[in-house]
C-alpha cells in the first residue's frame, strides 16, 4: 500500500470516531486530497525533503499501544516533575495520563470534547486558523486527524506559576511511526503561562511528527512557549506553531534543535490587535546529516507593535541550517517597530546554511531591521583565548557556548533553562 | 630566557623578518622599536604562535624549549605573555570566566591545584589594584565595548594575573593618553623582578620614559639594524627614523 492509501485507510477508519470535528476533518482531508504533501520545487518547502518523510512503510497506529505510567515518569525532563504536563503518544492525546493540579486556571481536554461544549465557540473560530492564513497540504493532513488533539485554556486573569509541559511520545518499535499532534490553546485575557513542548522516541525506529498548535492570546496575556527538540536522527518533524496576539499581548518564543532527521519548524505571529509585542527566539545546534528548518513570520496588522527576532545556528559535520524570516507591516500597521537577526557558525567542513530575511512593508512610518551572517568561528577570538594558555578544543567550546548563551538566557524559567544548558554544554564538551 | 637566532617569518609570500637575532637575560627590559612596517608586531605575533605566519628559518629558545615548536597555548603555559596591540572582543564570555579558565589550565600544566572561587577572587582584587580597573568591567563580555584604555589596562590585568616569565608588549602605549599610559606603565614596572623578563614593543619613545628599558633595538626591514641602551631611544625620538633608514639603505646600495 502506498503513502496516500494508507493514510486514507487510516483517515477512513477514524471519520466514524470522531461527532464534533467530523465536518472539519473531512474539509482538511478534502484540501490534502488536493494539494498532496509539497515537493522540494515548492519555493516554502525548498530545502525539505519532504516526500521522503513521508515513506510507504509508515504506520499509522491510531489505538493507544505501550505507554504505561513508569516510562513517563522516567521521561520526564529533571527537576519538572511536579509541573503540570500534558502526555501525547503516537499524536494522541492521552487524558488519562496527563496531570493537571491547577484546575481551577488550567482547563485541559480533548479537542473533540471542547468542540461540543462551551468552548465550542472558541473552537469553530480558532481551529484551523493557521491553514486559513496559509494553506498548506501537510497543515492540512493534520486537520483531517484533529480529533486526537488537545484543547487548553488558560482562565482570564491567571498566573500558570510552573511551566505547563507537553511530552510527545512516539513507539516506532514496529517501523516508522507517524503522529500528528494537534493543539489549541486559548490564553485568555490578563493570564499569562509558559508551554514547554518536548518530543520523545520510544522505539530505536523512524519517527515522524507533523503537528499543529494554534495560539489564540487574548488581550494583556503573557505567553511564553518553548519548543525543545532532541529527538535522535531517526526522527522528522513538521511542526507549525501559530499565535494570533490580540490587544497589548505578549508572547515569547524560543525554539530549540538540537537533534531530529529533518526538522521543520513553523512559527507565524500575526498581530491583530495593537501594541501586541512578540520575541523570537531560536537556537539550532546541528551534528551529523540533520536538516532544521525555521521559517517565522510576524504579521503586523495593526498599529504599535513591537517584535524582535534572533535565531542562531552551530552547524557541524553535514548538517544544514535553513532560516526564514518574514516581516510584513501592513498599511494600518503604522509605528510598527520589527527586527531581525539570523547568524550561522559553521563548524563542519560540509555543514551549511541558508538564510533569507523576508521584509514586506506596506507602511510609512515604522523602523525595521534585518541582518544575517554565515560564518566561521572567528580566529582572531580563538587565538586570543589560546594565547593566554586555554587548549584549543576549550577556546572553541568556549566561544561556541558564548555564541549560543544569547539564545539560552532567554529560557526564564531555571529548570529548563539548566535542563538545555547541560545538554549544550556536553554537546560542546563546554566546562563552565 | 629568550634566544631568536636568525629567525626569518613571511605571511603568505610577502619576507617580514629576515633574520633576527635577540639574546633576553633573566630580569632584562628589551624594547623594540622602529618604523611602521617594519616587522615589529610581525615578531611580537610569530613568537606567541599566531598561525598566521610562516616561519621559514632560525631557532627560538625559551627557556631551554624550542619555542617555535609548541602551540600557542603550551607557550603560554610555559610562561610566555602577549599584551595584543588590538585585543578582540568577544561577546558572551566574561573576562572573570575567560581569566580564571586559563589561570587554571596553567595550574593544571604546572601540576598545580586549581584555585577555587574564593582563592581566585582574593587573587583577582589584588591584580585589580595594579591597573586600576574596576571589577564591573571585569564582569562585562571580554573587551566588548571597553575604551582602548580599558582595553590595554585589561592586557596588563591579565598579564599580572598569569605572572608569566616573559611577557611581550605589542603597541601597548597606542592611542593611550597619558594617564592610561601611566597606569599601564605603573602596573608593568610593579612586575618587574629579577626573574621575569619583558620585550616591549613600540613605536614611539615615550613609553620608554615610564618603562624604562635595559636595551632598545631598532627594527627595520625585518632585520634589527641598531641595538643600544635607552639613550638610543632618545636620539630616535629626536631624529626620527630617518637616520636610521638614511644609514640602513645607504649599507644595502
Amino acid at each position: 500500500m502506498d503513502v496516500s492509501n494508507k493514510l486514507k485507510s487510516a483517515y477512513n477508519e477514524l471519520e466514524g470516531k470522531s461527532t464534533n470535528l467530523s465536518a472539519f476533518q473531512h474539509e482538511n482531508w478534502k484540501t490534502f486530497s488536493g494539494m498532496g504533501i509539497p515537493a522540494l520545487k515548492h519555493e516554502e518547502w525548498k530545502y525539505v525533503p519532504v516526500k521522503k518523510m513521508f515513506k510507504e512503510e509508515m504506520q499509522f497506529s491510531v489505538e493507544q499501544t505501550s505507554l504505561d505510567n513508569s516510562f513517563i515518569q522516567s521521561s520526564l525532563l529533571p527537576g519538572t516533575e511536579d509541573f503540570n504536563y500534558i502526555v501525547f503518544f503516537n499524536g494522541r492525546f492521552q487524558e488519562t495520563l496527563s496531570v493537571v493540579k491547577e484546575k481551577d486556571a488550567l482547563i485541559i481536554k480533548s479537542l473533540e470534547t471542547a468542540a461540543g461544549d462551551g468552548d465550542a465557540e472558541f473552537v469553530e473560530n480558532n481551529l484551523g486558523h493557521s491553514h486559513a492564513y496559509h494553506p498548506d497540504g501537510v497543515n492540512a493532513l493534520n486537520g483531517a486527524f484533529a480529533a486526537g488533539g488537545v484543547f487548553i485554556k488558560i482562565k482570564k486573569g491567571s498566573l500558570i506559576a510552573a511551566p505547563l509541559m507537553i511530552y510527545h511520545f512516539v513507539d516506532s518499535s514496529n517501523g516508522l511511526q507517524f503522529a500528528q499532534p494537534r493543539i489549541l490553546v486559548n490564553v485568555e485575557a490578563n493570564a499569562e503561562v509558559t508551554i514547554v513542548e518536548t518530543y520523545i522516541n520510544k522505539g530505536d525506529g523512524e519517527s515522524l511528527t507533523n503537528e499543529v498548535v494554534e495560539i489564540c492570546t487574548e488581550r494583556d496575556s503573557v505567553t511564553r512557549y518553548i519548543k525543545l527538540q532532541n529527538e535522535g536522527k531517526l526522527s522528522n518533524h513538521a511542526g507549525t506553531t501559530h499565535v494570533r496576539q490580540l490587544e497589548r499581548s505578549n508572547t515569547h518564543a524560543v525554539t530549540i534543535t538540537l537533534d531530529g532527521g529533518v526538522v521543520r519548524n513553523n512559527l507565524n505571529m500575526v498581530m491583530e490587535d495593537e501594541h501586541a509585542e512578540s520575541h523570537m527566539y531560536g537556537l539550532y545546534l546541528l551534528k551529523g546529516n540533520t536538516l532544521a528548518d525555521n521559517h517565522t513570520i510576524v504579521d503586523n496588522r495593526m498599529p504599535h507593535c513591537e517584535s524582535n527576532e534572533l535565531y542562531k545556528g552551530i552547524m557541524d559535520d553535514q548538517s544544514i541550517g535553513v532560516f526564514n524570516g518574514k516581516i510584513f507591516v501592513r498599511k494600518d500597521a503604522q509605528k510598527t517597530n520589527a527586527y531581525q537577526y539570523n547568524k550561522n557558525i559553521l563548524i563542519g567542513e560540509q555543514a551549511s546554511a541558508n538564510t533569507k530575511p523576508q521584509l514586506e512593508i506596506f507602511a510609512d512610518d515604522v523602523k525595521c531591521s534585518h541582518g544575517c551572517t554565515i560564518g566561521k568561528l572567528d580566529e582572531d577570538a580563538l587565538f586570543y583565548l589560546r594565547a593566554r594558555g586555554i587548549s584549543e578544543k576549550k577556546a572553541k567550546a568556549l566561544l561556541l557556548h558564548a555564541f549560543a548563551s544569547d539564545i539560552l538566557v532567554q529560557i526564564e524559567n531555571e529548570v529548563i533553562k539548566h535542563h538545555v544548558e547541560t545538554i549544550i554544554s556536553q554537546r560542546l564538551s563546554f566546562e563552565a | 630566557m629568550l634566544k631568536i637566532e636568525n629567525l626569518q617569518a613571511r605571511i603568505e609570500e610577502k619576507e617580514i623578518l629576515k633574520g633576527i637575532n635577540l639574546d633576553i637575560k633573566p630580569g632584562e627590559v628589551h624594547a623594540i622599536m622602529g618604523p611602521n612596517g617594519s616587522g615589529k608586531s610581525t615578531l611580537a605575533s610569530v613568537l606567541a604562535g599566531r598561525e598566521d605566519y610562516e616561519v621559514t628559518g632560525g631557532s627560538v629558545d625559551f627557556l631551554g624549549k624550542d619555542l617555535l615548536e609548541l602551540s600557542p597555548e603550551d607557550r603560554a603555559k610555559e610562561g610566555l605573555f602577549l599584551a595584543f596591540q588590538y585585543p578582540v572582543e568577544i561577546p558572551g564570555v566574561s573576562t572573570t570566566n575567560f581569566m580564571k579558565t586559563a589561570l587554571n589550565e596553567k595550574r593544571k600544566y604546572q601540576g598545580l591545584d586549581p584555585l577555587d572561587a574564593a582563592q581566585f577572587l582574593k587573587l583577582m582584587k589584588e591584580k585589580m589594584k595594579l591597573v586600576q580597573i574596576d571589577q564591573a568591567l571585569l564582569s562585562r563580555s571580554l573587551n566588548e565595548g571597553f575604551s582602548g584604555g580599558e582595553k590595554k589596562r585589561n592586557e596588563i590585568f591579565q598579564m599580572a594575573m598569569l605572572e608569566p616569565k616573559l611577557a611581550i608588549l605589542d603597541e601597548t602605549d597606542s592611542g593611550l593618553d597619558i594617564d592610561a599610559l601611566r597606569i599601564v606603565a605603573n602596573g608593568v614596572n610593579q612586575l618587574r623582578s629579577k626573574d621575569n623578563s619583558f620585550l616591549v614593543v613600540t613605536h614611539y619613545q615615550r613609553l620608554l620614559e615610564y618603562i624604562v628599558p635595559d636595551f632598545v633595538h631598532v627594527l627595520y626591514k625585518g632585520r634589527i639594524v641598531k641595538s643600544g641602551t635607552k639613550e638610543l631611544a632618545l636620539e630616535l625620538e629626536e631624529k626620527g627614523y630617518d637616520f636610521i633608514k638614511e644609514e640602513v639603505d645607504q649599507a644595502i646600495a
